[in-house]
């Protein structure tokens, strides 16, 4: 359980703390792991949200967190039309993800130049939201915490080289959890830290050999 | 770790010597590791959300499934035309829970308390009591901390989500902290607090959470007058010195059984209650077309 603002609270646009509360911070999240507002972005929407997520404005509030929009932004109502405004095309549609939490969305961003990321997560209840899946790797975090995410290549010592270069930047280690997709295939760590990740330390990591993308989530 | 029980906070309020808004506040600070001053603050941010939401209210607009929207200003006329059966006081709570209600269904800024589609319940009893009497900011912010403290005990012992426990996890719970809130403001002590979230509670018992489509409009935003009205009358009972004959922690616990009874159909799906009823379909398919 969480704090009594989690009870008396958040300030957010209705109507529903699940399914547009929820879905604006999925979208905001996906837009920080992307690290830019993405040029194209293609939606979907499974189970509960697919259902009765147009009456909710779920389709709005995905939008409106990948413009950036936090869950209480009052232009949420009107994202399909600041998108078009500031460019950035997106299409929704309906579909069935097996063994999905009933309120999931699954984004695909895409951009010139950068590679493209595909991220599932799912909303929980009071705005909060889990992230279940990276470019195809399944993971497990809120985003409510300063969150790291590296993509890396699975092969011995990266993880030394992160704990090194948190320990050198003086940043505590608060949760650490390692995904792969397989045996020597792509990995991904998500480590929750106490403090902010500088750039410097952040640009140190991307620097070394099998270590693909480095993310950093700070706590809101 | 948040109290699990009324009774460790009464506990810790007479050992303390403090009052039960303190001994959350203090919980808070610790809790986050902030001081009570920044605590206090973010409280001070949702009572500003819950005034300035009200004041944002339209009554022209609609909500997507056009269901709801207009019901606020409906009110408001009528309880003008100065010919109400409840009598002034009670139709401004009336509207203002209304209002609330609508602003949720059409996308407007609202205070999660507990629940988005309970969010009218509260700002309709504590900020129509404040506008109405004048009384100081710091002590709506005080009855703030009370309800919060009342809905985390609630959330420890049972839950707050209509999916988990029909709707008297949200309006009821919404309503037992906004009549434990009231009290306060009143003057009610810890042990009057408790009575009357504890009859509000068992007031709302067993209601279901039936909304038609699936959309928080119909039957919640009406229901949000059911628990402003049911929070004062039970404020005003504990304040005359009426109890609870079942201590409000077993109220929360007996709460949470029930839910745990409830058929799935009553819990949020959108399948039973009045979302089942032949109207409801009407509705649905004509919101597909």
């Amino acid at each position: 359980m969480g704090s009594i603002f989690d009870i008396l609270g958040p300030v957010m646009v209705g109507p529903s703390s699940s399914h547009t509360a929820g879905a604006a911070r999925i979208g905001m999240v996906a837009r920080q792991l992307f690290g830019r507002q993405p040029e194209k972005a293609t939606v979907y929407l499974h189970g509960s949200f697919a259902a009765t997520g147009k009456g909710h404005g779920t389709d709005r509030a995905l939008i409106a967190g990948l413009l950036g929009m936090k869950p209480d932004d009052m232009r949420i109502p009107d994202s399909f039309q600041v998108a078009k405004d500031e460019g950035m095309e997106f299409s929704i549609a309906s579909k069935e993800i097996k063994e999905a939490h009933p309120n999931t969305a699954q984004i695909i961003m895409e951009a010139e130049g950068v590679k493209p990321m595909k991220i599932q997560a799912y909303s929980i209840g009071g705005g909060r939201i889990r992230v279940c899946k990276l470019d195809g790797i399944d993971v497990n975090f809120s985003g409510e915490s300063n969150t790291l995410i590296i993509r890396n290549v699975d092969e011995p010592g990266r993880i030394k080289e992160v704990a090194v270069a948190l320990a050198n930047a003086e940043i505590n280690i608060a949760t650490m959890q390692v995904f792969r997709d397989k045996r020597g295939g792509y990995a991904i760590m998500v480590v929750e830290t106490d403090q902010i990740v500088p750039q410097k330390a952040m640009e140190e990591l991307e620097s070394k050999r099998g270590i693909i993308r480095v993310k950093f989530l700070a706590a809101n | 770790m948040s109290y699990q029980s009324m009774e460790e906070a009464q506990i810790r309020c007479e050992r303390e010597g403090i009052q039960f808004w303190k001994a959350i506040q203090l919980e808070d600070a610790d809790e986050r590791g902030v001081t009570q001053e920044d605590s206090w603050k973010e409280m001070q941010r949702m009572w500003q959300a819950m005034l300035d939401g009200l004041d944002a209210y339209d009554p022209e607009l609609m909500s997507r499934s056009r269901m709801v929207g207009k019901e606020g200003g409906l009110m408001d006329a009528y309880r003008e035309a100065g010919d109400t059966l409840c009598g002034d006081f009670m139709a401004k709570v009336m509207s203002n829970a209304l209002k609330m209600g609508c602003n949720n269904a059409c996308m407007k800024r609202i205070v999660a308390a507990p629940t988005a589609g309970a969010c009218g319940v509260m700002p309709a009893v504590l900020v129509t009591y404040y506008r109405e009497y004048h009384v100081p900011e710091e002590k709506m912010i005080e009855a703030l901390y009370v309800a919060a403290g009342i809905g985390q005990i609630i959330a420890n012992r049972a839950y707050l989500a209509g999916a988990s426990g029909g709707c008297q996890a949200e309006i009821g719970s919404g309503s037992g902290m906004a009549a434990a809130a009231i009290c306060h403001v009143k003057g009610g002590d810890t042990v009057k607090l408790g009575n009357a979230c504890a009859m509000a509670l068992k007031n709302l018992m067993g209601l279901v959470c039936d909304p038609v489509g699936g959309l928080v409009e119909v039957p919640c935003v009406k229901r949000n007058v059911g628990g402003a009205f049911n929070a004062i009358a039970a404020a005003d009972m504990a304040l005359a010195g009426i109890e609870s004959q079942i201590p409000v922690d077993q109220v929360i616990d007996a709460m949470k059984e029930v839910g745990d009874k409830m058929d799935v159909s009553l819990r949020e799906t959108g399948f039973g209650g009045v979302a089942g009823s032949t109207r409801a379909a009407e509705i649905v398919e004509r919101m597909n077309m």
